[in-house]
C-alpha cells in the first residue's frame, strides 16, 4: 500500500469532463424554470476526465485493505470471504434494470426470490416468516423491537415499555431500543461471561416487553442456560429477542426458534457471505414466531422491498452451500476460533476458560513489558501492529466487559496456513511488546500512513473539502 | 463430508486443529449446547449446486421478470449508470472492507467518504453531510428524530402531504414507535401551503417540519417564507429532496433550511427492484451533534500527512449506547461510492445536461400527452422531470397497454391521477412510441 494524496476535487480543471450525453431533441430547455425557482450558482463539484476518475479511485482502493487483500479477523463482523458468483448474478440485468413499482406480473422472477428466501431463512432459523424490508442489523433490530412493541400494544398491553438487555450486549441493541421508544433495563453477566439468571429473575414484571440477547454472546460464548431464561421471560408476558449478528457457528446446528426466541434479526451480509461494502449495503431480514407474523406488515421500516441486491447475493449464497455444506460453515469458523484461542492463551490474557464458538476475547497481553517507568502495550498498540504484518486488527475495547478487549473472529473460509500465520506474528508481537512496548507505540511503521490525530479531528473537525484559495 | 470450494480445511488440518483444543470430534465444539437444542440432520434445503447451476438458475429467475422502459419516478428514478462506476465500485479493495475501524489501512473508504461529504453539501448549500443513512425515506425518518432532539419541549413533527407516499409511510412507522406525535401541512393547488403551515405553527408545539422540494406529483415547490415562520416559532425546517434535481433548482441552503435529506439513488444507482440505494443528510453547523450515523473528518499522522478518519463519534452507539443519536451502524458505504463517482464523472455542467434533457423529455411527453385527449391537466405548476395528469381513460386499462408495448409508465396515484416520469435515459422516438400506444388506448 502506498500513500497517495490527492482529492478528486484537486485534480479538477475547468473544461474537461468526464460525461458522454446525447443532444436535447427537444427544442425544451432549463431556462424556461422560473428564476425564483433555480439556484443562484453551480455547486462546485470537480471538472475531470474519465481517466483522471479511474486513476483517483483505483489510487485510493490502493490505500485500503479488504477480505480479498487479506485475513479480517474483526470480531462480531464475519468477515467470511465474498464469492464472486454472488456479485455476478446480483449484476443480471434482468434485476438491476427493474424499477421496484413495477407490477407483480412483470417481477415473477423477483417474487420467487423472496419466496424462496423466505422458506430457506425459515429454516436455518426454525421460525415462521422474515419481512426483507431491514436494510442492516441495527435496522433489523429497531424492526423487531417495533413488532415485540406491536405484539403487546395490539393486546391492549401498554404498560410492558421496558426491554432487557445483557451487559455485554452490541452497542446497537440499546440503541435500537431507545429509538423505538423503549426503556433499558440492564442485566449483569456471571464471571463466567454468561447472563446471570438470579440478576434476571427480580426484572422480570408486567413491565417487560421482552429481552434481547445475542447467543453465542459478544464473548463468543453459548448461553447454555437459554431454555431457562425462555422459559422466565415468557412467564412473565414478554417475548424474545434474538441478535443474529453471531448467527454463523449456528448454521446447520442451533436454530434461535428452537431456542424459544419469537424475533430476531440475521446480517446477510456476515453469515451469508454479502460483501461488507466498506460499511453497507448490508441486510437484516426479521424473522418471527408464527404468533407475530400478522405484524409483520405493520413495521414499513424502508421505502420500497429492502436491499434487493443484497438479498440476491445470499440467495445465491445458501443455493452454492446447499443442505450438505451449511453447517460445515458454522462448525469450520468455531474450529478455527477454538485453535487461535488455544494457540495464543499462554501470551494473551483469557479471561474465560471455556469452548468458544465462532469467536472469542482475550483481554489484553499476559507481559505487556511495562515496568519502572516505561507503559506497557496496549490492546490498540498490539492491534496497530498488527497492520504492519498485512493483517487486518481484530475488533478492539470491545465487549465493554474487559478493558483491554481484543476480539477474535476468524470465520471459516481462513485456511490453516492462514490461521497459524497470525497465530505466529500474535506471538512475535508479544514478544516485542515484553522486550520494548515503545516499539508498538509507534505503529504501524508500514502502512501508507500513521497513527492519525484523532483528538484533533474530533475538536476541530473539518468535514468537508475546501478549495483553497 | 467432502471438500466445499469456500472452505479450505483438509481432513488433516482438521486433525490437527482438533488435537491442538483437545476434543475428539467437530461436533464436541459444540459440547456447552444443551443436547436438546442441536439440531437433528441436515436442513430441509436443496442440494448444493455447481457454480454453472447456480448461474443457470439465477439467468432464469431474471429471465421471469420483464425489462420495460422505464417513465416512471415516484422515489426511483431511471437515470443513467456510467460504466466506470460499477467498475470501481466492484473493486474488491472498497467492496470487500468494513467501516473503516483502522484507518491506517483504511484511507481509501474515508477519502471518498469525504469526498461524498463535500459533494452532499455543495449539492444542499448545507454545512455538514453524514457518511450515508439507508435510503431516503429512513433519512426523513431520522431527521424527523433529530429535528425533535434538536428542539426543547416541543416534540411535533409537521409532513406536507404532497410528500411522496413511501417517505410517509416510513416516518409514520418510526413515529408511532418513538412517540413523536406527527402533523400535516395541508396541499394547495400541488404545492405545500404556507397558511396551512401558519395555522399549525400557532399551536406553538411544533418541532420541526418536513416539506419536498420536488413533490409526488414533480412539482418543483416554493419555499418563500416558509423557513422564517418555522425559525419565529423556534422549529427545524427539514427539506426531502432530489439531490440530482438541486444541481439546477434552489438548494435547502439557499430556502433558509436547517436539515436536507434524501435518496442519493438518481445520482447513479441502477433501479434493482429498490435497493440497495442510499439516504442523506445534511445540516447546519449547529446541528452536527445532534446528527445520526457516521462522519468522516480530516487530520493529520504523526508525520503531518494529511490523513482521514471516523470523528465525532460521541454521537453513536457503540460509545453513547441508548443515549446515541441513533441506532445505526452499518450504513451504506459502498453506494455512497457510486454516488461519488458519478458525481466526479459528471461534474456541475454534466448534472445540468441530465436535468436539462429530463426536463425537455418530461415537457415533451406532457405536452403530447394532452395533445390525445385522453387526459387533463391537473395542476398548473413547474415541474422538473415528472408530472401527473387526469386520465381520462381508465387507468389500469392504459397502465396495462403501456406494459404490453413494453413500457413502465402512468402509475396510478391514490388521488385518482397517473404520473409519468423521463430521465436523459429516454430519447424522442421513444417517447413518441408511448404516446402512439396511449393514442391507441
Amino acid at each position: 500500500m502506498k500513500y497517495y494524496d490527492k482529492l478528486i476535487f484537486e485534480l479538477s480543471k475547468p473544461g474537461r469532463c468526464g460525461y458522454t450525453l446525447p443532444e436535447n431533441e427537444y427544442g425544451i430547455h432549463l431556462k424556461e424554470l422560473p428564476a425564483e425557482l433555480k439556484r443562484s450558482k453551480a455547486p462546485e463539484l470537480p471538472e475531470v476526465s474519465e481517466v483522471d476518475v479511474v486513476r483517483h479511485y483505483t489510487n485510493l482502493s490502493q490505500m485500503n485493505f479488504g477480505v480479498d487483500t487479506g485475513f479480517y479477523p474483526l470480531g462480531s463482523c464475519t468477515m467470511k470471504y465474498n464469492p464472486k458468483i454472488n456479485e455476478e448474478v446480483a449484476a443480471m440485468p434482468g434485476f438491476t434494470g427493474l424499477h421496484p413499482l413495477q407490477p407483480e406480473k412483470t417481477v415473477q422472477g423477483v417474487k420467487a426470490v423472496y419466496e424462496a428466501m423466505d422458506k430457506a431463512l425459515a429454516e436455518i432459523t426454525g421460525l415462521s416468516h422474515f419481512t426483507f424490508l431491514p436494510c442492516a442489523g441495527a435496522h433489523g433490530e429497531l424492526t423487531g423491537l417495533m413488532l415485540i412493541r406491536q405484539y403487546h400494544m395490539a393486546r391492549g398491553d401498554e404498560k410492558r415499555t421496558k426491554i432487557i438487555v445483557p451487559d455485554s450486549a452490541h452497542g446497537t441493541n440499546p440503541a435500537s431500543a431507545a429509538v423505538c421508544g423503549l426503556e433499558i433495563v440492564e442485566v449483569k453477566s456471571k464471571a463466567n461471561g454468561l447472563v446471570d439468571v438470579e440478576d434476571l429473575k427480580p426484572l422480570l414484571g408486567d413491565d417487560i416487553a421482552g429481552i434481547m440477547m445475542t447467543n453465542p454472546n459478544t464473548l463468543g460464548l453459548f448461553e447454555r442456560e437459554i431454555g431457562e431464561i425462555a422459559k422466565l421471560v415468557h412467564a412473565c408476558g414478554g417475548l424474545l429477542y434474538y441478535d443474529g449478528a453471531n448467527m454463523n457457528p449456528m448454521l446447520g446446528m442451533v436454530r434461535p426458534g428452537d431456542m424459544g426466541f419469537d424475533v430476531m434479526h440475521i446480517n446477510l451480509h456476515k453469515t451469508f457471505s454479502t460483501p461488507h461494502g466498506g460499511g453497507g449495503p448490508g441486510a437484516g431480514p426479521v424473522g418471527v414466531a408464527e404468533h407475530l407474523v400478522k405484524f409483520l406488515p405493520e413495521t414499513v421500516v424502508s421505502g420500497f422491498h429492502g436491499n434487493f441486491g443484497v438479498i440476491l447475493r445470499a440467495y445465491a449464497y445458501i443455493l452454492m452451500l446447499g443442505r450438505q455444506n451449511l453447517k460445515y460453515a458454522g462448525m469450520f469458523s468455531v474450529l478455527s476460533a477454538n485453535y487461535i484461542k488455544e494457540s495464543l492463551k499462554d501470551c494473551y490474557k483469557l479471561p474465560i476458560q471455556s469452548v468458544c464458538k465462532h469467536e472469542f476475547v482475550f483481554d489484553g497481553l499476559v507481559n505487556d513489558g511495562s515496568k519502572e517507568g516505561v507503559e506497557g502495550a496496549t490492546t490498540l498498540d498490539v492491534a496497530k501492529r498488527l497492520l504492519d504484518f498485512g493483517y487486518h486488527a481484530p475488533t478492539i475495547y470491545f465487549p465493554l466487559l474487559f478493558h483491554q478487549a481484543l476480539m477474535i473472529e476468524p470465520t471459516e473460509t481462513e485456511s490453516k496456513e492462514t490461521i497459524d500465520g497470525f497465530i505466529e506474528v500474535m506471538r512475535k508481537i508479544a514478544a516485542e511488546a515484553a522486550e520494548d512496548p515503545s516499539f508498538l507505540k509507534s505503529a504501524p511503521h508500514c502502512a501508507p500512513i500513521t497513527r492519525p490525530d484523532e483528538t484533533t479531528a474530533a475538536r476541530q473537525p473539518i468535514l468537508r473539502y475546501h478549495k483553497e484559495i | 463430508m467432502g471438500t466445499f470450494s469456500y472452505f479450505p480445511h483438509t481432513e488433516d488440518d482438521i486433525r490437527q486443529m482438533l488435537d491442538r483444543i483437545g476434543v475428539e470430534r467437530l461436533e464436541d465444539l459444540y459440547g456447552d449446547v444443551p443436547a436438546g437444542f442441536i439440531h437433528k440432520g441436515d436442513y430441509n434445503l436443496p442440494d448444493a449446486m455447481s457454480e454453472q447451476q447456480v448461474r443457470d438458475f439465477f439467468e432464469g429467475l431474471a429471465a421471469k421478470n420483464t425489462r420495460l422502459k422505464v417513465f416512471a419516478g415516484a422515489g426511483a428514478y431511471d437515470h443513467y449508470t456510467p460504466a466506470v462506476i460499477p467498475y470501481i465500485t466492484s473493486r474488491s479493495e472498497f467492496l470487500t472492507a468494513y467501516t473503516p475501524y483502522q484507518a491506517e489501512i483504511s484511507q481509501g473508504t474515508l477519502r471518498y467518504i469525504f469526498e461524498y461529504q463535500s459533494m452532499i453539501c455543495e449539492m444542499t448549500g448545507m454545512d455538514i453531510s453524514n457518511a450515508s443513512m439507508y435510503d431516503g425515506p429512513t433519512a426523513a425518518a431520522e431527521a424527523v428524530r433529530m429535528a425533535v432532539a434538536c428542539t426543547k419541549k416541543k416534540t411535533r413533527v409537521l409532513l406536507s402531504e404532497t410528500l411522496l407516499p413511501n417517505v410517509v409511510k416510513v416516518i409514520e412507522t418510526y413515529s408511532r414507535f418513538s412517540g413523536t406525535p406527527l402533523g400535516f401541512i395541508k396541499a394547495e393547488n400541488g404545492q405545500t401551503s404556507l397558511e396551512s403551515l401558519k395555522a399549525e405553527l400557532a399551536a406553538g408545539d411544533v418541532a420541526g417540519i418536513i416539506v419536498p422540494a420536488l413533490n409526488r406529483y414533480g412539482i418543483i415547490e416554493n419555499f418563500e417564507g416558509f423557513a422564517d415562520a418555522v425559525h419565529e416559532t423556534k422549529g427545524v425546517v427539514i427539506e426531502y429532496c432530489d439531490p440530482s434535481a438541486l444541481a439546477v433548482i434552489k438548494t435547502p441552503g439557499e430556502w433558509g433550511f436547517d436539515i436536507a435529506v434524501g435518496d442519493g439513488q438518481p445520482l447513479g444507482i441502477p433501479l434493482c427492484y429498490g435497493g440497495p440505494y442510499v439516504g442523506f443528510m445534511a445540516c447546519r453547523e449547529d446541528y452536527v451533534r445532534k446528527m445520526p450515523g457516521r462522519i468522516v473528518g480530516q487530520t493529520t499522522d504523526a508525520e503531518g500527512r494529511r490523513c482521514f478518519v471516523l470523528t465525532l463519534q460521541a454521537r453513536e452507539q457503540h460509545i453513547r449506547r441508548e443515549k446515541a443519536t441513533s441506532n445505526i451502524c452499518s450504513n451504506e458505504s459502498l453506494m455512497a461510492l457510486y454516488v461519488t463517482v458519478y458525481m466526479s464523472l459528471m461534474g456541475p455542467k454534466g448534472l445540468k445536461k441530465v436535468n436539462c434533457l429530463s426536463y425537455g423529455g418530461a415537457h415533451y411527453l406532457h405536452d403530447e400527452l394532452l395533445k390525445t385527449g385522453k387526459f387533463e391537466e391537473v395542476f398548473d405548476r413547474p415541474f422538473l422531470k415528472e408530472f401527473v395528469l387526469k386520465p381520462l381513460v381508465p387507468a389500469e386499462k392504459l397502465q396495462q397497454k403501456l406494459l404490453d408495448a413494453g413500457f413502465f409508465g402512468a402509475l396510478s396515484t391514490p388521488e385518482g391521477y397517473v404520473s409519468f416520469c423521463v430521465t436523459e435515459k429516454r430519447s424522442k422516438a421513444e417517447i413518441d412510441a408511448i404516446v402512439a400506444v396511449v393514442k391507441e388506448v
